[in-house]
């Protein structure tokens, strides 16, 4: 695939298909790995015969995108950042084989993150991505008891509109629409995603690879009404989540007061990339001359430390690329809003950069590069 | 006792081609100045990563000051540059998470001919973080 297939001179193709969205999703990734074009997919899948839990696999047999299949590519579920997965993969280098990836926006932002931290290759990976309605939080699917929701998440998708159930990131989600996929699949607010479905054909590698999927080409612009509603519902819906996480030292201290230092929230975010975090090194591992040391400067000190330290400098360290996944706090033990506040403190480091992850892989991330003249307020 | 008695402690995290030679240079010049100022040497203000800075300050500085060469001076062309954006977004950070640092952390230029400068620069640091006294986070337990 030539480097150059994500150039932004390709107009992109809508095609109109008389098959529902699941359907639609299903077929093309299923004519991909039978046409060979690419040599897996990478989607959701239920382990275990379909009773077990759920999680993003390598699929090379076309039988597992049959409406029985093992893959369910549209499940509303993030067991891990695919963006993170998708650096695994690709890290030495660009795959020999082609690689399609159904993976939704904010992974899509992750994986685009990761390449320009040297750590992935877009070169023959796929992107394929969705119009997000959200996802439900990891508990929702113990005992398998996420698809009793789905009716109702999917009825919700059809009117644009996100369960309150959803984890409350997506709920405050500003980047839903993905953002450098080769093919979009139209979910939100398409009234009729039962019996018929738009692709967005973005790329010239996207517009190959899917010659194969049988539509009409239209030429209609994308209904935008049901995004627009969305976009200012969710605007509102992060006002109120980022109003709701208290600033100040106290509130912080507070806020923290219950982390037991896991480190899960480093562990599954896809930003935090380093093999071996300074905070799970040596360098943190206290001697125990520290907690006489500090008895004796403080009067005291909390038990395990580091736990606004280790917020703080993971902040200092990757805010700027924070994609507003929302497995941090998906996963944290102690119900901490960890990605509200990581998304509220990427938002205005982001801003002061004019910088936003993941929307362009030519975009320098702020911290590796700089300008001649500019911040003359911050030398003093 | 009175409020004076504060006495500020502030890391210094002086670059070895500029700062770190004028603060020498101050020293030799016998240059009166407050004693506040503790000196890490680091090769470059580039290499002062920006956990260096909240290591200083959870381990109780009530300032930290960045010293580098000016614009276009740098030994590694651009190592002050890079600085300057890490002080910005902590500088952020600090604003956003209303931990009231943004005031304790000050990034200079001093070239290494500029031991008054220096002074200049310590005294009023100095000044500023006796103003504002000792640091929230340095004795709070619960960090």
């Amino acid at each position: 695939m030539p480097e150059e297939a994500t150039s932004s001179t390709f107009a992109s193709e809508r095609l109109h298909i008389n098959k529902g969205a699941e359907e639609t999703v299903r077929e093309l990734l299923r004519s991909l790995l039978e046409s060979g074009k690419v040599d897996a997919v990478l989607a959701l899948g239920r382990t275990g015969n379909g009773s077990g839990g759920v999680a993003y696999s390598l699929f090379r047999d076309p039988a597992a995108f049959e409406a029985d299949g093992d893959a369910v590519p549209l499940l509303p579920f993030m067991p891990a950042n695919a963006g993170g997965l998708l650096s695994r993969l690709t890290l030495e280098g660009a795959l020999d084989e082609p690689v399609a990836a159904m993976i939704r926006p904010c992974e899509l932002r992750a994986f685009v993150e990761l390449v320009k931290l040297s750590q992935g290759s877009l070169d023959n990976v796929l992107l394929i991505s969705s119009t997000c309605g959200g996802v439900y939080p990891l508990d929702a699917d113990i005992d398998g008891r996420l698809e009793e929701k789905l009716p109702e998440y999917w009825e919700g998708v059809a009117r644009g509109e996100l369960s309150d159930d959803a984890r409350p990131t997506c709920r405050a989600c500003q980047h839903f629409v993905p953002e450098g996929a080769d093919i979009t699949v139209a979910l939100l607010g398409e009234a009729d995603l039962d019996t018929e479905c738009t692709l967005q054909l973005n790329t010239e590698r996207g517009a190959t690879f899917a010659s194969e999927v049988e539509g009409t080409p239209i030429s209609e612009k994308p209904k935008s009404e049901a995004i627009d509603r969305s976009q200012s519902e969710r605007e509102a819906f992060r006002e109120e989540l980022f109003a709701g996480v208290g600033v100040g030292l106290k509130d912080l201290i507070h806020t923290f007061g219950r982390c037991i230092g896991c480190h899960g929230c480093k562990t599954v975010c896809p930003i935090c990339y380093c093999h071996l975090c300074y905070f799970d090194s040596q360098n943190c591992e206290r001697p125990t001359g520290y907690y006489e040391g500090e008895l004796v400067r403080k009067g005291g000190l909390r038990v395990p430390s580091d736990t606004v330290y280790f917020q703080l400098g993971r902040m200092a360290h990757m805010a700027v690329s924070c994609v507003g996944c929302g497995m941090c706090t998906d996963v944290c033990p102690a119900d901490i809003p960890v990605s509200t506040l990581f998304s509220k403190v990427g938002a205005a480091a982001q801003a002061v950069f004019d910088y936003e992850p993941g929307r362009d892989v030519a975009e320098e991330i702020p911290l590796r590069t700089f300008e001649e003249e500019e911040f003359a307020q911050v030398a003093t | 006792m009175e409020e004076q008695e504060f006495q500020p402690a502030i890391v210094g995290f002086l670059c070895n081609w500029c700062t770190y030679a004028a603060a020498d240079s101050a020293g030799v010049s016998r240059f009166k100045m407050p004693p506040s100022v503790m000196v890490v040497r680091v090769m470059c203000s580039g290499r002062v990563d920006p956990l260096f800075v909240l290591t200083a300050f959870f381990l109780g500085a009530d300032g930290v000051l960045i010293s580098g060469c000016w614009p276009g001076q740098c030994h590694y062309q651009v190592g002050n540059l890079q600085a300057r954006r890490r002080t910005a977004l902590l500088k952020s950070i600090f604003d956003t998470l209303g931990l009231e640092l943004e005031d304790r952390l000050r990034l200079s230029w001093i070239s290494s001919s500029e031991a008054p400068r220096f002074v200049r620069v310590v005294k009023a640091f100095d000044r500023q973080i006796t103003d504002l006294g000792p640091s929230p986070i340095r004795d709070e337990l619960f960090l």
